[in-house]
């Protein structure tokens, strides 16, 4: 095992390696064929991958960096490795959750009957910034409010797979996935003939198979499209990405315009109608007659017509109410609630600042916790305790205790780590996935996800708007 | 097919011809150069003239030498025409269309633009030629990409649009600077240094081994009416226009010969008005007035573009918005 020499798992959990340097069983193949490589091939390859990604444009937006603007998203070659049991498991307690998720969002738009029989307060709710009032009693078509959710999952020193967040609202990277696996594809293609891995380049088509499934029965041809803040929005490589592989319309808000009770896209002759939109806009930028009147991202009078049913939206607005960090906690309760089952996966342990006991806790220990805003996400809005300074520490420990409402407080994990190349040889550095899930006439895991690295040694943030890259995430075939 | 993408992809094609014709003339004046006999002034200025930015040129640079206009036209972005700007401008546009071109086209765009940042100066200036041929034949493959590549549907046809468009804009002005210069010395016709000069004007439109072909000797006359008024040069302004003037009617859907629109009018006017011209008759007359004039119109044509196809049309109770991508 020439090439792992001197690789040490430093009591972390290792996806490929048990602590005596023994490679697990179902990354074992991979491990002996990279072992065989001659010296310098894989450097040779990890460059040539990564021209490819800068040729191809595969690329993000920084929003803090002035000048670069367009950045590659780092990729990794070896690739992360999920083995048929533990993604059986893993693909089981997501359709749970994403199932009792949806039940909720619709429970609290309409009856409300898990707030009156005390399951979760009332305040935890209504209180959420992200709990629309426009948006009450509002029925989706065909009752689904998130169609695609980007659930994170992490896994901690002892083994053990939490759940950290769900991300309702845009959960963007999955066109990383489709395009890291046909990079890995072109790189080492021999490693495919060997392996069964489950494919994950049918994504595209099961979306758009999704998007059209949301359409009454009486449109014959239904026109969707996708909407995009715009070429400067970070993740608009995905956005043209997908509308690219779909073969439907990206639009931006200036692109739609609203008459006759319909959404209708400016086209070379004229008006055409829209049936579903694939919004990659957030709720608060959907409509300035309903929401942020400031916004020049969406469509005036957008929320009007879906009020009457003639568009679909995906998600559905409203339904971030269930991303709220706060909200998080309560999914076991939520899951037992809706489904009478207990979690499969269970969520990272969470203190909510709110309570006084929590937040005495928190208080009393926040150089050992992350804590993190309530609505915030990408990284932003956190303070991670033990890798943060004492003034750190005594300004969010303010920020707490002015709006405990709004913030929570998780055990910093030890996130389990992975090989990754760093100047010829491998060193460990943490990891987490991110699957993705559609929920349309039936709900679809799609197998693995995106692996987010923390490129930064040490590091634990994973967000590439903070330094972050990721590897292709293979699924081995059970007997399924 | 929405009004902004169509847009981008008619600015996509115009500024990858207009980086491509750029890159051609620097070429040809500088092959001219190496055949000047010694002691001649080079001329640097005609080349900035011809793009139309020498005011802002003299501004910033002053004198006009090898180096301050190479610089000047392939590297700094600054200016809005030059090489880089035009690919950069390019790139945008193709980027916020990537859905509706093939990846093929992208790529192959992208990999021009990062060619020409990548590229140190010193090494343009130094191997000049080979540079500039690199720019050439990364719009050629374009080109190649969207005629084979792409549907030839409305995208192809606003793709054809803007860099016919853009081409007869670029073939006119090399003609009227070149000619404003060689015409003081008309009365030496003939002489081998003449011919040279007259040459290189073919050469700046790639069109001198065609231009033999049809008429042999070089006579400033033959030189632009092959430029301006051959039917079959994919280079003259009269191929080029009744080419554009094709794929508007393809987009609209109205017969040819008639029309739907401002822009199908103005562009048929402007068409016939080559179709019927004669060479003498327009040298007789005066060739920068009808080359000015001809620029005024091809630009009214572009306006009417705009207006027909990719203006934001108000619906009602909405205040009319526009917004043009013309930088």
């Amino acid at each position: 095992m020439a090439r792992f020499d001197g690789y040490n798992t430093d009591g972390f959990y290792d996806e490929m390696f048990f602590p005596d340097g023994s490679a697990r069983p179902a990354v074992q193949m991979l491990v002996e064929r990279i072992a065989n490589f001659p010296n310098g091939e894989l450097i040779r390859r990890q460059i040539t991958a990564e021209y490819a990604l800068l040729r191809m444009g595969i690329t993000f937006n920084v929003y803090a960096d002035e000048q670069g603007v367009e950045k590659i998203f780092p990729f990794d070659l070896i690739p992360r490795i999920i083995d048929a049991t533990e993604w059986e498991w893993i693909e089981r307690g997501l359709k749970q959750r994403i199932q009792a998720l949806n039940l909720f969002i619709d429970d609290v738009y309409h009856e409300q009957k898990i707030i009156k029989d005390g399951v979760v307060p009332a305040e935890v709710v209504l209180s959420s910034g992200r709990y629309l009032e426009q948006c009450i009693g509002l029925d989706p078509p065909r009752g689904i409010w998130c169609h695609i959710t980007g659930t994170d999952l992490v896994r901690d020193s002892d083994g053990q797979i939490y759940v950290l967040e769900d991300n309702l609202g845009c959960p963007s990277g999955v066109s990383y996935v489709v395009e890291n696996r046909q990079l890995m594809k072109r790189t080492f293609p021999q490693l495919f003939g060997m392996s069964q891995i489950e494919p994950v380049e049918d994504y595209p088509s099961r979306l758009l198979d999704m998007l059209q499934y949301l359409v009454s029965d009486s449109v014959m041809s239904p026109e969707v499209a996708l909407l995009t803040p715009g070429i400067y929005n970070s993740a608009y490589f995905e956005h043209s990405f997908l509308a690219q592989q779909m073969g439907v319309a990206l639009v931006e808000g200036r692109d739609l315009v609203v008459m006759d009770g319909y959404v209708h896209m400016r086209t070379t002759k004229g008006f055409e109608r829209v049936d579903v939109i694939y919004r990659r806009i957030n709720d608060d930028f959907l409509d300035p007659k309903v929401f942020n009147p400031e916004s020049l991202l969406g469509v005036p009078g957008l929320m009007e017509v879906y009020k009457s049913g003639r568009i679909a939206l995906i998600n559905a607005p409203g339904t971030c109410v269930a991303d709220d960090k706060v909200v998080c906690a309560y999914v076991p309760q939520i899951i037992k609630y809706y489904l009478d089952e207990d979690i499969i996966v269970p969520n990272v342990p969470t203190y909510m600042c709110w309570e006084d006991d929590d937040r005495k806790y928190v208080l009393e220990h926040i150089d050992e916790l992350v804590v993190k805003e309530a609505n915030q996400s990408g990284g932003y809005g956190m303070l991670i305790g033990p890798h943060a300074t004492r003034a750190e520490h005594e300004d969010f420990a303010e920020r707490i205790k002015a709006n405990p409402r709004n913030y929570i407080a998780q055990p910093t994990l030890a996130l389990s780590r992975v090989p990754v190349l760093i100047e010829g040889h491998f060193e460990g550095r943490h990891v987490d996935l991110r699957p993705f899930i559609l929920y349309g006439e039936d709900i679809y895991v799609l197998p693995g996800g995106l692996t987010r690295v923390a490129l930064k040694k040490g590091s634990l943030v994973v967000n590439s708007s903070q330094g972050g890259g990721s590897k292709d995430t293979w699924v081995l075939s059970g007997t399924r | 097919m929405l009004s902004r993408v169509a847009e981008s992809m008619y600015w996509m094609s115009r500024y990858i011809e207009r980086a491509e014709n750029v890159a051609r003339f620097v070429d040809v004046n500088l092959q001219l150069i190496l055949d000047q006999p010694i002691g001649m002034q080079a001329q640097w200025e005609p080349l900035v003239a011809t793009t139309g930015d020498d005011e802002e040129f003299e501004e910033r640079y002053g004198e006009a030498s090898r180096e301050s206009v190479i610089k000047f036209l392939a590297f700094d972005t600054e200016n809005p025409n030059s090489i880089i700007s035009c690919l950069r401008a390019a790139r945008e546009n193709a980027r916020s269309v990537r859905e509706n071109i093939s990846s093929e086209m992208w790529e192959q765009l992208n990999d021009a633009y990062l060619m020409v940042t990548e590229t140190p100066e010193e090494w343009a200036l130094t191997e000049p030629h080979q540079f500039f041929t690199d720019i050439k034949a990364a719009s050629h493959l374009f080109t190649g990409l969207t005629d084979n590549i792409m549907s030839h549907s409305e995208g192809w046809h606003f793709c054809q649009l803007g860099r016919l468009i853009e081409r007869a804009d670029k073939t006119s002005r090399i003609v009227d600077v070149k000619y404003f210069i060689l015409l003081p010395s008309v009365s030496d016709v003939n002489t081998p240094f003449d011919d040279i000069q007259w040459g290189a004007l073919l050469h700046s439109a790639s069109a001198f081994e065609m231009y033999r072909r049809t008429h042999g000797l070089i006579s400033p006359n033959n030189v632009v009416a092959f430029l301006l008024l051959d039917r079959e040069f994919p280079r003259s302004v009269l191929y080029c226009l009744s080419k554009a003037e094709e794929s508007l009617h393809a987009i609209s859907g109205t017969p040819l010969e008639t029309f739907s629109n401002s822009a199908e009018q103005g562009l048929g006017q402007l068409r016939s008005e080559f179709a019927y011209a004669q060479v003498d008759q327009v040298l007789h007359s005066g060739l920068h007035e009808f080359l000015d004039a001809f620029q005024t119109k091809l630009n009214d044509v572009g306006d009417d573009i705009y207006k027909t196809f990719f203006a934001l049309r108000p619906v009602d109770g909405e205040s009319s918005q526009s917004q043009s991508q013309m930088q």
